[in-house]
């Protein structure tokens, strides 16, 4: 059990990588059974996770060295800095890495049934536990050259299950090379940043990076590459034009992932800023910029969601907007970071309100894409025009929309409420405009999906979809298990920020502490 | 009285006293409907929809598709709309392009600074 | 000064990947463009890791007193190749589906997702 507990960093990539490459095996001798194999895997990783988040809210940072030794270990005599790939998990990357456990896992499970009468199921499942091993490794790696890796694996393996359907239509390939071509520029520009640091320090370890910092003229143009393709990656606008086309094309269950990948690339650019940068850059202008992309993020993704007629088209825009909110939260909390006064009195608050929007944006995002996805399984269309009357048949599907809609909207008791409310108080007083701004944002949420509610769920029953039936249990189940995760972080908001969301931030923004857990020997 | 309150910067919030409060106020709501109306009868042109003295349509065809919501907000909200739409072209080269151009604005202002 | 060309070249090369990606319409021509874009970032990383009189860090009948290079550069543009053919091989295939769907690999073409 200890030994379990000690490796658990490892073994949280080591498994689903491994079995990634098992299940085309296993497919081979029964085909039927390797969802439920796939997703007693993802399960396993789950709980990994959990144990090793009761570890680090309790002990602090865990540092696992791969091949072994001291963290500090510098090879050959005469350096000054680590060398060995190092995963340093602290309770920033934790908070992510559960988000992703906790989503993958149920995407997992959602596919029992949703994937069940497609051909090359086994290939769906290697590109998910895929996908899902890079996201754990570029949320806790502590090597900038490893966050490259896993950042390509999860841009290569997104793409190829972004484009799974597509040998009935063109539309999920086009989708797919565009994500592709996109994600390649960012992925070949963060290399070339990486290239920045290393001919300046000679290190690729980010705890050595950050404490050689000195923000000269190439670690400038470092940091807008990093700014600018990790914005990019997590959909702010205007950089956001992939996001619907992708997010619509894939299968329901792998948008969810790709909400919780792009949120991986939003925790990538704060780790960047907050962990590597801190306080050398100007942090006035970059977090006027972080709000800003946040505010057109907020305005922009929300009024093109109003008028879409795609379903799943409309959520992607909102997914858009969403990540809006946590740039603004963030970006509040970047711009007075050098000013104690001013962070310990909204700073603070502010991220806050814009980490803990990130594990409700992937609750109640995911639940809603879950519901998509279940009406585009009994219908076969993401019209929104040819949907209606829905909820005569669909009554399960029906009340977790409404529970997700109004956690989106942040309607109080769920989720979303509550992180809207510290973001919004806290950036009152900050800049009262931005608060209004954000009111309005989250009222043409309501309202674009009261739109979705009322031409999919509402209205007579139509002569098409008579014999509509409910979904399978296994859907059932992932969409109910994230109803009742919102519907208790919408009741005991307190806790979760309390005991998550709060370390989370100071991890962020303590940077001392990031470094010297590494270096502290040296 | 810890139970989820949730200090929120400037205030504070829980759901438990909201979830309570909703309980006394749709008792006080549904204790006065059922006290009733007395000019109310049932059977009579009152319980009808009122469409402007046009008889009412099926429940079939009065239903308005997703296209047609909104469409006041849109067109009102055209001028702002038009450009908006235009600017989503779908067009990979548009998008490598949006990337760089926004690039080179955030050189220029992280540059200055 | 003559040292510098390397860079200059790469910056030449990312503009040349960049240019394509952003002006050229055929997909084959955006995937030669982001093989551009990856050589210049490649040519960045290996000439990072160059040393004048270095020799190759290999032990066995090492010649004395000579300064061996440290080869994290190397590595990792080693690694960058392997995950770009990926990259290459992933657009071209993708690229194939569209002609079979489309009949056309024009961008200005295959934009059936907008707005």
């Amino acid at each position: 059990m200890n030994g379990i507990l000690m490796h658990a960093p490892a073994l949280v990539i080591a498994l689903p990588l491994l079995a990634a490459f098992v299940t085309p095996i296993l497919g081979r001798f029964n085909y039927k059974k390797i969802s439920w194999f796939v997703s007693a895997v993802f399960g396993v990783t789950l709980l990994l996770t959990l144990l090793m988040a009761g570890q680090i809210l309790t002990n602090g940072t865990i540092v696992y060295v791969f091949g072994g030794g001291e963290a500090g270990l510098a090879l050959p005599s005469g350096y000054t800095f680590p060398i060995r790939i190092i995963f340093q998990i602290d309770a920033m990357g934790i908070f992510m890495a559960l988000i992703t456990a906790v989503i993958s896992f149920l995407a997992a499970v959602y596919s029992i049934s949703y994937m069940e009468d497609y051909s090359g199921v086994d290939k769906y499942y290697t590109l998910l536990l895929l996908l899902a091993t890079s996201m754990f490794g570029m949320e806790l790696t502590g090597d900038i050259f490893n966050f490259f890796v896993f950042f390509e694996i999860s841009s290569i393996s997104s793409v190829a299950l972004i484009s799974f359907r597509s040998t009935f239509n063109g539309e999920p390939a086009e989708a797919a090379i565009k994500y592709m071509v996109i994600s390649s520029i960012s992925a070949l520009m963060v290399l070339f940043a990486i290239g920045l640091f290393y001919g300046q320090y000679g290190t690729l370890n980010m705890a050595a990076i950050a404490s050689f910092m000195q923000f000269t003229k190439l670690d400038k143009m470092a940091l807008i590459l990093f700014l600018t393709m990790l914005a990019m990656k997590s959909g702010a606008v205007p950089m956001h034009m992939w996001t619907p086309d992708a997010y619509s094309e894939a299968p329901s269950a792998i948008t969810v992932v790709l909400v919780a990948t792009s949120q991986a690339s939003l925790y990538a650019l704060f780790r960047i800023i907050f962990s590597l940068y801190n306080v050398t850059l100007n942090t006035v202008t970059v977090g006027w910029i972080l709000i800003i992309l946040g505010v057109l993020s907020m305005f922009i993704g929300v009024t093109m969601a109003v008028i879409q007629k795609d379903i799943k088209r409309l959520m992607a825009y909102h997914s858009i907007s969403q990540t809006g909110y946590m740039l603004l939260g963030v970006g509040v909390g970047l711009a007075v970071l050098a000013n104690p006064a001013a962070l310990a009195s909204y700073g603070i608050k502010a991220m806050e309100g814009g980490i803990f929007h990130i594990i409700n944006n992937a609750l109640y995002k995911g639940l809603l894409f879950l519901t998509a996805g279940a009406l585009f399984y009994r219908t076969g269309t993401r019209d929104l025009n040819k949907m209606g009357g829905l909820a005569h048949n669909m009554s399960y599907t029906t009340l977790f929309y409404i529970i997700g809609a109004a956690a989106i909207a942040g309607i109080p008791p769920f989720n979303g409420f509550a992180s809207k409310l510290i973001i919004y108080e806290s950036v009152y007083q900050f800049n009262p405009l931005l608060a209004i701004i954000a009111m309005l944002v989250s009222i043409l949420t309501l309202a674009s999906f009261v739109k979705i509610f009322h031409s999919a769920f509402l209205g007579p029953q139509l002569e098409q979809y008579k014999s509509v039936q409910e979904v399978p249990k296994s859907m059932v189940f992932a969409m109910a298990v994230l109803s009742i995760i919102i519907i208790f972080f919408g009741l005991f908001p307190n806790l979760i920020v309390k005991y998550i969301v709060h370390p989370a931030v100071m991890a962020l923004i303590n940077q001392s502490h990031y470094t010297s857990t590494i270096l502290g020997g040296m | 009285m810890n139970i989820g309150l949730l200090e929120t910067g400037s205030g504070h919030w829980n759901a438990l006293i909201w979830f309570i409060a909703v309980l006394i106020i749709g008792a006080g709501v549904i204790y006065l409907r059922n006290e009733g109306e007395e000019k109310y009868k049932k059977g009579t042109n009152q319980t009808k929809p009122f469409l402007s003295g046009n008889p009412e349509i099926s429940k079939e065809d009065s239903h308005v598709g997703a296209s047609h919501i909104y469409w006041g907000f849109t067109e009102a909200l055209k001028n702002y709309y038009e450009p908006l739409v235009k600017m989503h072209t779908g067009s990979i080269n548009d998008y490598s392009g949006w990337i760089i151009l926004i690039m080179a604005i955030i050189f220029i202002i992280v540059g200055v600074s | 000064m003559i040292g510098n060309f390397p860079f200059v070249a790469v910056i030449m090369l990312i503009a040349l990947g960049m240019y394509s990606l952003m002006f050229k319409k055929n997909l084959i021509k955006i995937a030669i463009g982001l093989t551009l874009l990856e050589g210049g970032v490649n040519l960045f990383l290996i000439t990072l890791g160059y040393r004048k009189g270095g020799v190759a860090p290999i032990y066995t009948m090492a010649p004395e007193g000579v300064k061996m290079v440290l080869p994290t550069p190397q590595a990792l543009c080693l690694t960058s190749i392997v995950i770009g053919v990926a990259t290459t091989a992933l657009v071209l295939s993708i690229a194939m589906i569209l002609y079979k769907q489309y009949g056309t690999i024009e961008t200005d073409e295959i934009r059936r997702l907008r707005g």
